[in-house]
Order: structure tokens, then C-alpha cells, then sequence
């Protein structure tokens, strides 16, 4: 986690440095990167006192495709309406890219917890909880992740993310929630 | 007999178990209606005797109260303080309305080798001016919150001619969200509260607590193992063993009426349904085949049919079927969502949770005229149980975003918190007689 900040913050550090300009010598490096001169392209001075210098473009992602917060597959949470497993379509696209990832990397393995909010009775919530988990697995493998690689669990109301009575807490708690097993 | 035999237990219990500070506040939230009008004088306590830790007269108000049967008098209300038949003046009495009057007394106990009380009480018909029944007991100073169930029993008895079942006690789960990690635990104490002893402690969830017929067993699920399961462990001994373990959900325990066999929902095969597992051979039986969720099996006295919640109608409703298996038959019709069965020892009404206006709620129908009635407010009323007397339920509630436990009576609405606790509280169950 600490590398993949660090990875993802460098560009923002070196810009920083350059922005806060004229204190940076060529030698200098930007921490725990390589050095400036190799980074920063070409500079150039007139005698005017004024100096130019290059600036590195956007560095791709270099972590894997799951760690990858700008990725589909950095959301592994659905929520579902009040006593219904129905998958809304604006998690169709989350659970195609899981599906479709799971069918490319057959070593990997999710479980599906189910969830359910505090309302209703807790026995029946924790049928609703495996009927959403049995939904996102369902989608999962119609997007092409095989059936072994997908394992269900329900919680039912048993593992509130917000323990709250309010009804955003209700909300958050209405979860399916994919989890990769290392 | 079994009277004797509670006393000596209780007596027992207490000499083995520390004395652990009452910690429930009681308060009343309703009154009842068409209950019998009662007069509790607080037990005199006789010159030169220590005061009791608490009022005797209190725990048995509690009790009586509880069952929305008896209205006691308000304590205001209290025209005199007698202790014994010889003192009362029936004619004041009988102009206050009160059909029964409970007095007593606390002496010191000279003969015993520790500071015990004599304990005498006396429960009186005001219109025949007699007395119906009394009793005195020799008693150590923990055991009298014992013997005040003891007396509210006798009284309920005498009264109704049934069991009142004060010296039950109750299993509820409570959840600790102050550490990083919840704790979760099972507790058994007395019926009213007070004594709570942690009989099971988790990181993980537990449900759905279960007392078998006898009392020496409970049944619940815990996810310890990262998934729900079901256990059985004995009360005394904090033995327990698992019982259900399949793929999918194992959950929803259900003693039956002899105690050889639970009801159970396992979704091995893909789906909730219920099965009945013998608790002796393991062998298990499913007795529903449906595509939707059926679980919260509850079994009938005689152990013929058993009800359960289940939503083939497009919505969680109340079901019965025998516990052979077979034709299933839908019991609720009113609301859009009716879940958690439970039924009164006697099997004549199902309570269960009743969603209406949005507000979850608990409701009585009765099975033979198919009356439905609220007995709460809601919005968050949940796992209603019945007292081993018929008359009161116990369940859970979430107000002003605090958890408790609750009584109300199926009778009248006498509602009353069983304390408010800064845990979660849930998932109240009663024990049988």
C-alpha cells in the first residue's frame, strides 16, 4: 500500500520540485527517484537569468490491474436496494471487468460476501445476503470467470459497515462485496 | 415440589455465581387495560433488620406488571402499610377498587448461622376479606431476588391458575463496537435482566439463540469460522458441539417440542430450506422444496407442523406445513412483510415482526379467529419470544439510536423496557418453565 502511494505520488513530488524551482541543482534527486537530469529532459539557460527546463509527462501505472484506482476492478463493492438482490446497471460495467479479469488470471480466486441492512428480520436477511452474493457470482461468470474460482458468503445484517440507524448507514450496508483471496 | 426445588436451586446458583450489581433501569411506557386492580404494600421490614438490597415488593411489581394481567396501585395510591391479614382494614381497600392485596414482612433469622431473613407474605382477597394464600421462608440476603420470582409465582398461580414462570431466565446477544474489533457474546440471565452471565464470547457474529424444551441446552449459529454455522452447547457446562456445517448458510435453530430434534435452514443444496436434523442418528430431512427463501422454522406443541417465514409470494410471509413435509399453507395475509415466527405455549397465537407505515413492528394472530394486532411502535422491533406464561413478550427495539430489550403484554399493551443497555442488545429469547 505504502509503495503504491509512493508510486503514485513521485511525479506529483518532482513537479513540486521543480515548481519550487531555483533551490533544485541538476545534481539533486528527488527522493527514492532516479536522478533529475534523467528525468527533467533538457534545460537551458539565455545569461538573462532566466531558466527553462523540461518536465516529465504522466507516468503510466506501474502496479498490477487490481491495485490500479483508476481501474473497474478497484470497485468491489455493489449496493442493492432495501429486500431485493437485483444488480443495478451502473455496476454492470464493475462486475464485467471482474469477470472478465477472473477468465484471464485463472489463479485468482474471489469470495462474494452478501450483506443486508438492520431492517427486517435477521434470519430472512441472511438468506437476502446470500441472494446477493449468488447475484454478483452469477454475473461474474456470465462475464466469464468459471464457477470454481467464485466462492459466496452471507452476513446478513450481521456485519454492518456503519453500525449507525440512519438512513445513509442503511444505504452502505446494503452490500455485495468481492474479495480477492491471496 | 417445584417450588422447593427453585428455591434450592436458586440458593445453589447464588452460593456457586458472584453477586453481579443490578445494572437495568425500568421504566414504564404504557399502561394496561382491563387488568385486575392489585395493591403491593412494600414488605415491612421489622425493627433492628437490615435493609434488603432491594425492595422485594419491587421485583415482584415487575413481574406482575409485566404480564399486563394486574394493574398494581400506583405506590402513592397506598392507604396504609399493613404486614399481616390481622392489620388490613378490607373496607378502605375495597373503596380504592382493588381486587387483591399483597402484604409481607422481613424479619431477621436468629437461628441461622449467617445474616438471613424471615420472609413473610400474604395475598389477600379484598371483597371476602380472606386470605387466598401465604407463605414464609428462611432465606440468605442474595437469594431474596429469587424469592421475590418465587412469590410473584405463587401469586400468578393463585390468581390464574397457571405458571407464571418468574424464575425463567432469558438468552440474548450483545455486541461490544467500542474495540477495534466488535465483541460479540451470548448471555444468559434471570427473566427480568438482572444476572447476566457471558456464556459465549466471539470476534465473530453469533444468531439466533435457541433454548431446548428442557433449558439445558442452547442452540445458536456462529460465524467463527468465517461462516454461519450452528452449535449446541450445554448451559452448565459450556460444552458445545457443532451440529451443522454444510456449504451455504446453516442457521435458524428450532428445538422440537421433545427436544431430539432441530429444525434447521441450510442452503447446501443452493437454496434456504429447512430441514429436520436428528439430533441422535444426525440423519436430516428436508421438508421444503422451493425456489424462494423459507427459514425461521418454529415447531408446533405437538410437533406435527412447523411454521416459517418464507417470501414464494413475492414477499416474506408466514407459512405452515407438517413437519413430515409437504402442502404448505400461508397464515399471513396482512402487510407486505411478516417474518420471525414465534408461537405462545399454548400454539394459539403467532407472534411475529410486522412491517407497516415503513416501521417494523411486533404483532399477535391469533390462529383461530385470524386476527392480526400491533402491540408496538416499531421503527426497529424485532425477535419477539413469549414468556413461558403466555402473556408477555420479550423483544428487541432500537430508540433514539440505543438498543434494548423490551416487554409488552399480549394483553392490554403494559409495555415496559427491560433496561437500556449502551451494547447492542439482541435476538431476546425466553427460556420454557
Amino acid at each position: 500500500m505504502c509503495r503504491l502511494k509512493f508510486q503514485m505520488a513521485a511525479p506529483f513530488l518532482v513537479l513540486l520540485l521543480i515548481l519550487s524551482g531555483c533551490a533544485t541543482t541538476d545534481n539533486e534527486q528527488a527522493i527514492g527517484g532516479p536522478p533529475m537530469s534523467e528525468r527533467g529532459g533538457a534545460s537551458a539557460t539565455d545569461g538573462s537569468g532566466i531558466a527553462t527546463r523540461g518536465a516529465q509527462g504522466a507516468q503510466p501505472f506501474k502496479g498490477t490491474e487490481l491495485q490500479d484506482p483508476a481501474s473497474p476492478l478497484a470497485k468491489r463493492v455493489i449496493y442493492f436496494d432495501f429486500d431485493s438482490n437485483v444488480v443495478k446497471s451502473e455496476y454492470m460495467p464493475i462486475l464485467k471487468a471482474h469477470g472478465e479479469y477472473l477468465s484471464t488470471h485463472p489463479e485468482n480466486q474471489v469470495t462474494i460476501e452478501g450483506h443486508t441492512d438492520e431492517r427486517g428480520s435477521r434470519e430472512y436477511n441472511l438468506a437476502l445476503g446470500e441472494r446477493r452474493a449468488k447475484a454478483v457470482q452469477r454475473i461474474l461468470e456470465l462475464n466469464g470467470a468459471a464457477k470454481e474460482q467464485i466462492s459466496t458468503v452471507s452476513y446478513g445484517e450481521e456485519k454492518p459497515l456503519d453500525p449507525g440507524h440512519t438512513e445513509a448507514a442503511l444505504t452502505k450496508n446494503r452490500r455485495a462485496l468481492i474479495v480477492y483471496r491471496q | 415440589m417445584k417450588l422447593m426445588r427453585t428455591l434450592v436451586l436458586g440458593l445453589l446458583m447464588l452460593l456457586v455465581s458472584t453477586q453481579v450489581p443490578a445494572q437495568l433501569t425500568i421504566q414504564i411506557t404504557g399502561g394496561a387495560e382491563g387488568a385486575l386492580p392489585i395493591a403491593l404494600v412494600p414488605f415491612r421490614v421489622e425493627n433492628g433488620v437490615p435493609a434488603p438490597p432491594e425492595e422485594m415488593i419491587t421485583i415482584i411489581r415487575d413481574d406482575l406488571y409485566r404480564t399486563g394481567l394486574l394493574q398494581p396501585l400506583p405506590r402513592k395510591d397506598l392507604i396504609a402499610h399493613p404486614a399481616t391479614l390481622e392489620e388490613v382494614n378490607f373496607q378502605n381497600w375495597r373503596v380504592l377498587g382493588v381486587d387483591n392485596l399483597v402484604v409481607g414482612a422481613l424479619a431477621s433469622d436468629p437461628d441461622s448461622g449467617y445474616h438471613g431473613y424471615q420472609v413473610s407474605f400474604e395475598l389477600l382477597d379484598v371483597y371476602k376479606a380472606n386470605r387466598l394464600t401465604g407463605k414464609r421462608y428462611r432465606v440468605r440476603p442474595d437469594a431474596l431476588r429469587t424469592l421475590g420470582h418465587t412469590i410473584s409465582d405463587i401469586i400468578f398461580q393463585s390468581l390464574f391458575g397457571r405458571p407464571g414462570g418468574f424464575n425463567t431466565q432469558i438468552a440474548y446477544v450483545e455486541i461490544e463496537r467500542n474495540a477495534d474489533q466488535p465483541v460479540h457474546k451470548l448471555i444468559v440471565a434471570d427473566a427480568d435482566g438482572h444476572n447476566p452471565q457471558v456464556i459465549l464470547t466471539s470476534k465473530a457474529p453469533i444468531m439466533s439463540p435457541a433454548w431446548s424444551p428442557d433449558r439445558q441446552r442452547i442452540g445458536y449459529v456462529s460465524f467463527e469460522n468465517g461462516r454461519s454455522e450452528v452449535y449446541v452447547q450445554e448451559v452448565a457446562s459450556g460444552k458445545r458441539r457443532t451440529v451443522a456445517s454444510f456449504n451455504g448458510i446453516n442457521s435458524a435453530p428450532a428445538w422440537s417440542p421433545q427436544g431430539n430434534r432441530l429444525a434447521l435452514t441450510l442452503s447446501k443444496d443452493g437454496n434456504p430450506e429447512i430441514y429436520i436434523l436428528d439430533l441422535a442418528s444426525e440423519s436430516l430431512r428436508q421438508i421444503t422444496h422451493n425456489s424462494s427463501i423459507d427459514t425461521e422454522p418454529v415447531w408446533t406443541p405437538n410437533g406435527q407442523q412447523i411454521i416459517f417465514t418464507s417470501d414464494r409470494g413475492g414477499s416474506p410471509q408466514i407459512y405452515r406445513l407438517p413437519s413430515a413435509g409437504g402442502k404448505a399453507e400461508r397464515l399471513t395475509f396482512e402487510g407486505s412483510y411478516n417474518a420471525r415466527p414465534t408461537l405462545s405455549p399454548d400454539g394459539r397465537l403467532l407472534a411475529l415482526v410486522h412491517r407497516e407505515d415503513g416501521k417494523f413492528k411486533i404483532a399477535v394472530l391469533d390462529l383461530q379467529t385470524r386476527l392480526t394486532r400491533v402491540l408496538t411502535d416499531g421503527p426497529l422491533d424485532e425477535s419477539p419470544s413469549f414468556a413461558p406464561n403466555g402473556a408477555t413478550l420479550l423483544y428487541s427495539s432500537v430508540l433514539g439510536g440505543k438498543s434494548e430489550l423490551a416487554t409488552v403484554s399480549i394483553y392490554g399493551r403494559a409495555h415496559e423496557r427491560l433496561g437500556v443497555f449502551n451494547n447492542a442488545v439482541q435476538e431476546p429469547t425466553w427460556s420454557p418453565l
